[in-house]
């Protein structure tokens, strides 16, 4: 087996070439190792001007591989794939070796760094030897699209994709779509009402030809991949029959059981055991809450269903499962307030005038349960002071380290709106205020201006228990002011804590059934921190608003509409391709074993009976490779990953390792690869 | 660092997903950290083969690192277990060969965890230096006979591996 394999170095400036001595790599890999051609090194190779000098190498030199030593080829892999693709080369006959982020920028040892490129450099030589030409696959798009989750970011992007004809189903597991959006009162920092926004935005979904809405409803499975998932999704019992509901609400009103709300009015507020969780809700339906209501529980009452106009109740209506097939999926699912009780020095469930966020959300919302009043727990009493406690469950080792970057400004809100509507004294205890985004710090400004007072410091707890005749009957707020180096211990009548945006509780769930990541803290992954914060390691599944990582609304509906915009390219192009690295099991020497059909996650690995081989189904395998090791007859083959490959790769890494260690190394920076 | 001290030559398997960006990340944050691994990408943990481990020693490897990404995190939902489970065993029959514990390490790090792999290859590197190296097996290569066997195992693998691909 002869080849001629074309070896280019980058210097990257003085990126690579100020810690490895890239002209004696290229030298040692070009003198020393079998079947190198060329061997060249370049101040930057990415340039068009080092791309071209690799096509017209290929050209004129016959190459039939090449090697680029460079950066990540999660940056520049495609560049010099097309760079030998254009010059007629399979790409797949290319190979990137990362002597940057590998290798000179993680030491100062020249020498070392020089030692290991030309390992590197000689163990992908021996490797791309042994590569073969791969075709891309492609698939077809379905244009259908799923979106998981109704909230803001969701409904951004479902409106977005539906603008251009193409059906979207909107999973949404409360009875409407809104999400915490339409929970709050106000948004910052303009002030407007959030209502007044959503609303709008809720009903164009709700009446749009081509949005398919399944509330109540919960995503069970997910199969297939990019282009063709299929998804089961289990629509609950609402017990009323969406077909002849008006909506009217009598059911509501003569539903005799009240309970609290603790989802949309966060304990706040009360609901009846059919409700419909706000007025603007869509659909406009209800659903009857069947651990509450009297019929599920005792087998009496039956109210609703005497009073409905419509006759739309239905006690014997069971869950349904919907399967959808779609081209992409995009999850939205947001994100759960920290339970605030996990910090008992704040006395949240024990301090009656202890509020979480969410809570006073409710209170200023004129629809909320005090009709906007901001007052005490006895519904009565306006405090004449109010402490706003932030990070609280965020930057604290204790609970999440990370910062739940929307607190701050809904923190300075709440200040606002205090002085606003009851002029009561605020204290805003902060870490640092972390208004960072576009007219966020003129906010801040304003609210100082208007008199909130601001004390540094993290708070250590939350009493009632007096130490003067100032703190009875108060809550006394004990904080060290790091500004002026005190303790200090303010006494105010109520107490909001800012708790943090946490994954919703069952992400992980969600995630192992799409076939994506979460980050350590149970965050989605996206495919790239800065590059790609929409789409994820699974092709077809991408991400919108704060299931991510915690954001705010105008960051949530960009990413909707970044999610919208890449799935209908995908739509608009029609196809999808799909990287070639996919297991094939030679038939004819698999003993059946069947030893890999348990191993693949993805069902790709199919028994077949009659013949007694296994067989992979390529369109559902990802490439990873496991069952590839697996295989004790070793003939399932891993395209682009085989065995023979990563053994050559491996000895050629180790083609210096029996020279002599006393030697000094800097000879064989000049001298290459010991044979 | 003078010429005359050991350093360990480690063969180190990364994941593409998770530890390869590891490891790309402590470049972009230029985390230092010895230079003795010399790294081969493979889309997964679960594609390391044992034989690969094997390989890499008998080749004068003083140690092999398999990195992949945090159990429950795999790109790949659940390969990572297997890797688990195999490196496990690997372990068992290296410790039965007198391979000393800590040359085959399986490190877990995360593509924001750049830091946490330079410390485990700081640690393992350490490890090994203080271990010295491993010519395994040892002196083989001054002895004629397991030469031959060597070039007879290798071309026959090599004969195997060509009846694969045709």
């Amino acid at each position: 087996m002869s080849r001629r394999v074309g070896v280019y170095v980058c210097h990257c400036g003085s990126n690579i070439a100020g810690t490895i001595d890239c002209e004696a790599v290229a030298r040692a890999v070009g003198e020393r190792v079998a079947d190198v051609a060329v061997s060249r090194d370049y101040k930057f190779m990415c340039s068009s001007l080092g791309q071209s000098m690799i096509q017209e190498d290929i050209e004129k030199e016959k190459l039939d591989r090449v090697v680029v030593a460079a950066c990540s080829p999660h940056l520049h892999e495609k560049t010099f794939r097309r760079a030998c693709s254009n010059a007629g080369l399979n790409p797949y006959l290319m190979q990137m070796v990362n002597v940057r982020e590998h290798i000179s920028w993680v030491t100062k040892d020249q020498v070392e760094a020089t030692r290991k490129a030309t390992a590197m450099v000689t163990g992908a030589v021996e490797r791309v030897k042994r590569q073969e030409a791969l075709e891309p696959q492609y698939v077809p798009v379905n244009p259908a699209t799923l979106v998981v989750g109704g909230g803001i970011a969701g409904l951004q992007t479902a409106i977005e994709i539906a603008e251009f004809g193409h059906p979207v189903y909107v999973v949404e597991r409360e009875p409407s779509i809104g999400g915490h959006m339409a929970q709050f009162d106000k948004t910052f920092p303009t002030l407007d009402c959030s209502a007044c926004i959503l609303t709008p935005r809720m009903s164009e979904a709700g009446q749009h030809d081509c949005i398919h809405l399944l509330t109540w409803s919960e995503l069970e499975s997910v199969s297939g991949s990019v282009g063709n998932f299929k998804v089961r999704v289990r629509k609950k019992a609402r017990y009323v029959n969406s077909e002849i509901c008006t909506g009217c609400g009598v059911c509501e009103e003569k539903c005799p059981i009240k309970v609290v709300d603790d989802v949309f009015e966060a304990g706040l507020g009360i609901r009846k055991a059919i409700y419909m969780p706000f007025p603007q809700a869509v659909p406009k339906m209800p659903v009857i809450d069947t651990a509450h209501c009297i019929w599920f529980v005792r087998g009496k009452c039956r109210a609703c269903e005497i009073f409905c106009p419509t006759k739309a109740i239905a006690f014997d209506q069971k869950d349904e499962i919907v399967e959808l097939e779609v081209g992409n999926i995009v999850l939205a699912t947001g994100y759960d307030l920290f339970d605030c009780r996990r910090l008992p020095q704040y006395g949240y469930g024990r301090l009656d005038n202890v509020f979480t966020s969410l809570e006073f959300e409710r209170m200023c919302n004129a629809a909320g349960p005090t009709g906007g009043r901001i007052v005490l727990r006895d519904r009565e009493t306006e405090p004449r002071s109010v402490a706003v406690i932030h990070c609280v469950g965020s930057r604290d080792k204790r609970t999440n380290e990370y910062c739940s970057a929307t607190c701050c400004m809904a923190a300075l809100k709440f200040g606002h709106l205090v002085r606003e509507r009851i002029g009561a004294e605020v204290y805003s205890f902060y870490i640092d205020i972390r208004t960072f985004s576009k007219d966020y710090d003129e906010f801040y400004q304003r609210v100082m201006d208007e008199g909130v007072h601001f004390v540094r410091g993290r708070v250590a707890e939350v009493t009632d228990v007096p130490r003067s005749p100032a703190e009875e009957g108060k809550l006394v707020v004990q904080c060290e002011d790091t500004l002026l180096g005190v303790q200090r211990r303010i006494p105010v009548d109520m107490v909001i804590l800012m708790g943090a945006l946490e994954p919703r509780a069952d992400a992980r769930d969600l995630a192992l059934e799409a076939g994506i990541s979460c980050s350590m803290n149970g965050w989605f992954t996206e495919r790239h921190p800065k590059l790609d914060p929409v789409a994820t390691m699974t092709d077809g599944v991408f991400l919108a608003g704060a299931c991510q990582g915690p954001k705010d609304i105008p960051s949530s509906v960009a990413q909707g509409a970044a999610a919208a915009a890449r799935i209908l390219g995908m739509i608009t192009r029609g196809r999808v391709e799909i990287e070639p690295v996919v297991a094939t099991i030679d038939e004819e020497r698999c003993s059946g074993c069947r030893i890999c059909n348990a191993l693949c996650p993805f069902h790709a690995i199919e028994f077949d009976e009659a013949r007694h081989v296994s067989h992979v189904q390529a369109s559902l395998c990802k490439g990873c490779g496991t069952c590839v090791a697996a295989c004790p007859a070793q003939v399932i083959r891993g395209a682009h990953f085989m065995n023979e490959q990563i053994f050559a790769e491996i000895e050629g890494l180790l083609a210096d390792a029996w020279s002599d260690v006393s030697e000094p190394v800097a000879a064989f920076a000049a001298g290459g690869v010991d044979d | 660092m003078t010429d005359l001290e050991f350093q360990p030559k480690i063969i180190g398997f990364l994941c593409n997903w998770c530890s390869y960006r590891a490891a790309d990340l402590a470049g972009s944050t230029r985390t230092r950290y010895a230079p003795n691994v010399r790294y081969v990408r493979v889309m997964c943990s679960g594609r390391v083969d044992p034989a690969f481990v094997m390989k890499a020693l008998s080749l004068g490897a003083d140690g092999v690192l398999v990195a992949g990404c945090h159990p429950g995190e795999c790109h790949y939902l659940e390969q990572n277990y297997k890797t688990m489970r195999r490196m496990t065993m690997l372990q068992h029959t290296l410790r039965q060969l007198g391979v000393e514990e800590g040359r085959v390490r399986l490190v877990w790090a995360s593509a924001a965890e750049g830091h946490r792999l330079a410390k485990a290859i700081d640690e393992m590197v350490d490890r090994i230096r203080s271990l010295g190296p491993l010519r395994w097996p040892a002196g083989w290569q001054e002895r004629p006979e397991v030469l031959a066997a060597i070039e007879r195992v290798a071309s026959e693998h090599a004969s195997a591996a060509q009846e694969v691909a045709t």
